[in-house]
């Protein structure tokens, strides 16, 4: 038997220890909307009985119902990606105001490397704008002690509290210790100046903000998230994140270190004492230079952005260069290996759709989800992806614009996820301000790019237990829109047939493609097809569907059995009968 | 001792998160500071994909950089390939013989490499080279294929077997782990 010291560490994902550490905070409601790299911490959060685990519509309604929570007197928690905060950003704002009733963090995960995401926004901008304290764990041993301690802070300041993750650190395992549950609860009491954001109130409560974040600053002085490791005083690095990871790899002793667990409001006192005690300064954060500006606006001498790059993740090898250390280097092939994109997978629904749309010249404006996938070659398909809910908005106002010109040959395509998130209000709009605009939700009964999250849609809840669903036909007819129908993304005639008679048509209409994700655990899946290589001419119009499972071999085309789900697609486009059962 | 690194490579849904927590739950049991970093989200889809897995008295970055890995295990040959660069002087490869063509391939924008095997041996490379596909199938299912490749790699770590079959039971859901114990066994023969 292990002792039991060894059994109580477990090897935990950041955000599984950022999960752990709401269970241990006593946090009784989350709401979140799923994005990558934020989406485990609400499901492994979810395991437990005691936490009341629910994906809402967007992240704008996440946030306001954890605000709820928090003032009926229960911790709470919202999550998100850097992206999903800007959704969110309204009650944020004004509930730096308010202020929490019982403590209320907010988690936000950057994805620097762009790994799954449309920017690499900083989301440090939102808690200086907010004026929010933020913090920010490297490890997950951090990620669940922080978590804690953010909600101290919370109740403490009386703010909500931002803690960001960023992909390294949501996305990596390390050691935690797990401790108890403990559940702290408050009471309501009404509260109007407080809680009512009109003017007369807001005016009142906006110096409490500024008063909180002086004594923010105070407390990031001394805080035990703030921590001076002294080695080498040739060099002295401020870092947070996972960048004081790189740091300490490269550097380990040799310099000594100002590591921030707090990155807003940023120290003062703190971050000159360190300055006199080395003899250059250098700041490495990754994305935008804040803590570096907050350093030069405090009159010392620092360098950073200079030496590193605003774009893109850092690593050790990039810390160890750009500070004048040499790197370790490999030796590569001399061939050229080529670039493995992601692509949508084998009988992918999705597939079928955009064939059509392309074999129709359509001029296909797209949305955030699987699907920007096609816009990848060789469908290449999707022309404009922005954000959640921005295909509906753009396909209007680029009809009102071209008129006839357009009309009859452009699309919103978006998901059934997508759409509740955010495409509803822009339907209304086209319903409502009447753009001569077609739109395809994609229903493939999941909110798919983030790992199978059920939605408003899918008549299930977070836990998997029933719940209602919304009728995409029955809402978008009470949107306004008359013509609504529902195609099978696998029967491309059908599908073709839906999207040039939708086309022609003088007015708005929705096309409802609705086939589930060929990922999904009780979709059952046909055998395997073959080509039958004395059918096959070569001509390689399967080919043009993309399908990861079909390539060239000896000259002909070539299923990959361990991909194939039997679809049957690429067997309706063959002129040839060549692919087979 | 001196921080180890291994990493997991391999193309989107193939399975190398349940392969990097097999390894994880091994390092963990001998007592070692660990960090595995995966990758979730797009490049899930058929994408290339990496986990790095390090361990030792203390890791420090969760990732792996050129020049830096002890061992690479690779699902696909285009993949052993894409990383032979990280690895370090004296490192190992234990690929799949398995090949997936990408999407660059399947449009005719680029060509799949010749010989990959035979090349990285003639860099010096230790490279052990299975057919982990056809074991898998072998004992039922082309899903097995990590597992297969974790028997291989078992024999080139300096772990007892024991060990090894803890891990495969904690990782591996009770209605698949006789499979898996086939698969991982085959690993251990090839």
């Amino acid at each position: 038997m292990e002792n039991t010291e060894k059994a109580d560490r477990q090897l935990m994902l950041g955000n599984k220890a950022v999960a752990r550490g709401l269970y241990e905070a006593g946090v009784c409601f989350i709401s979140s909307y799923p994005g990558t790299p934020s989406t485990e911490i609400t499901e492994e959060a979810a395991k437990y009985d005691e936490i009341y685990c629910e994906w809402a519509p967007n992240e704008k309604v996440a946030m306001e119902s954890a605000f709820g929570a928090s003032l009926a007197g229960r911790r709470s928690f919202c999550g998100q990606k850097h992206v999903g905060l800007n959704v969110a950003a309204d009650p944020l704002f004004t509930m730096s105001y308010t202020g929490v009733n019982a403590g209320m963090v907010i988690g936000v995960a950057d994805d620097a490397g762009m790994h799954s995401s449309q920017n690499e926004q900083d989301s440090r901008h939102h808690a200086i704008a907010a004026k929010v304290p933020m913090i920010e764990p490297s490890d997950s041993a951090e990620a669940l002690e922080y978590t804690k301690l953010a909600y101290e802070i919370s109740e403490q300041f009386d703010t909500p509290v931002l803690l960001k993750m960023c992909t390294r650190v949501a996305h990596s395992q390390s050691v935690v210790t797990p401790g108890e549950r403990n559940v702290p609860v408050k009471t309501y009491e009404k509260n109007i100046v407080k809680y009512v954001m009109m003017p007369v109130n807001a005016l009142k409560r906006h110096p409490i903000v500024e008063e909180r974040t002086r004594k923010l600053v105070e407390y990031a002085e001394t805080s035990p998230l703030n921590r001076v490791e002294m080695g080498g005083t040739e060099m002295g690095i401020i870092t947070a994140s996972t960048s004081y990871q790189y740091v300490k790899e490269v550097f380990g002793d040799t310099v000594s270190v100002l590591k921030l667990g707090m990155t807003n409001p940023l120290p003062e006192k703190l971050i000159r004492d360190f300055a006199a005690k080395v003899d250059k300064l250098v700041v490495v954060e990754e994305l935008d230079p804040i803590i570096e500006n907050h350093v030069k606006q405090l009159g010392l001498e620092v360098s950073g952005k200079d030496k590193l790059p605003m774009i893109y993740e850092f690593s050790q090898n990039l810390v160890a260069e750009a500070l004048g250390k040499k790197a370790p280097s490999g030796i590569a092939l001399d061939d050229v290996i080529p670039a493995r994109p992601p692509v949508m997978c084998a009988g992918c629904p999705h597939r079928g759709m955009f064939y059509t749309l392309k074999n129709n010249k359509c001029t296909v404006l797209g949305d955030i989800g699987c699907y920007t996938l096609g816009a990848v070659a060789p469908l290449g398909a999707i022309e404009m992806t922005l954000c959640m809910g921005a295909s509906i908005g753009a396909v209007h106002g680029f009809n009102k614009m071209l008129g006839r010109e357009s009309e009859g040959k452009t699309v919103a395509v978006i998901g059934d996820s997508t759409f509740m998130h955010s495409g509803m209000t822009g339907l209304a709009n086209v319903a409502y301000n009447q753009s001569n605009s077609t739109v395809i939700i994609l229903d493939n009964s999941i909110t798919g790019m983030t790992g199978h999250q059920q939605n408003p849609t899918t008549g299930k809840n977070l836990k998997g237990d029933p719940a209602a669903a919304v009728d995409l036909v029955a809402l978008c007819h009470a949107i306004g829109i008359k013509r609504v129908r529902v195609a099978d993304p696998y029967h491309l005639a059908e599908m073709e047939q839906a999207i040039t008679e939708e086309l022609a048509v003088d007015e708005p209409s929705v096309i409802i493609s609705r086939r589930p994700c060929a990922l999904l655990k009780y979709v059952k899946h046909n055998p395997p097809l073959k080509v039958d290589s004395d059918k096959c001419r070569s001509c390689k119009m399967c080919l043009k569907l993309g399908c990861p499972a079909i390539s060239m071999k000896n000259g002909k085309a070539c299923i990959d059995h361990t991909q194939c789900v039997g679809c049957g697609i690429c067997g309706e486009i063959c002129k040839f009968g060549a692919i087979v059962k | 001792m001196e921080t180890k690194s291994v990493m997991i490579v391999g193309v989107g849904g193939q399975g190398s998160l349940l392969a990097s927590r097999i390894l994880g739950n091994v390092l963990l049991s001998q007592g070692f500071a660990v960090k595995v970093s995966e990758v979730h989200g797009m490049s899930q889809r058929g994408g290339s994909v990496v986990t790095y897995v390090k361990y030792g008295d203390t890791v420090c970055s969760p990732t792996v950089e050129k020049g830096e890995a002890d061992v690479i295990i690779s699902f696909e040959l285009l993949e052993a390939a894409r990383w032979a660069g990280y690895l370090k002087k004296g490192g190992k490869i234990v690929t799949s013989t398995q090949t997936l063509d990408p999407m660059p391939v399947i449009t005719g924008a680029a060509s799949y490499p010749e010989g990959i095997v035979e090349k990285l041996k003639g860099m010096g490379i230790d490279v052990t080279a299975v057919d982990a596909l056809a074991l898998a199938e072998s004992v039922g299912s082309a899903k097995a294929s990590n597992v297969v490749l974790m028997g291989v790699v078992s024999k080139k770590m300096d772990f007892d077997e024991s060990v090894w079959q803890d891990a495969l039971n904690a990782c591996v859901p009770e209605k698949f782990i006789e499979m898996n114990r086939k698969a991982f066994a085959l690993g251990r023969e090839a």
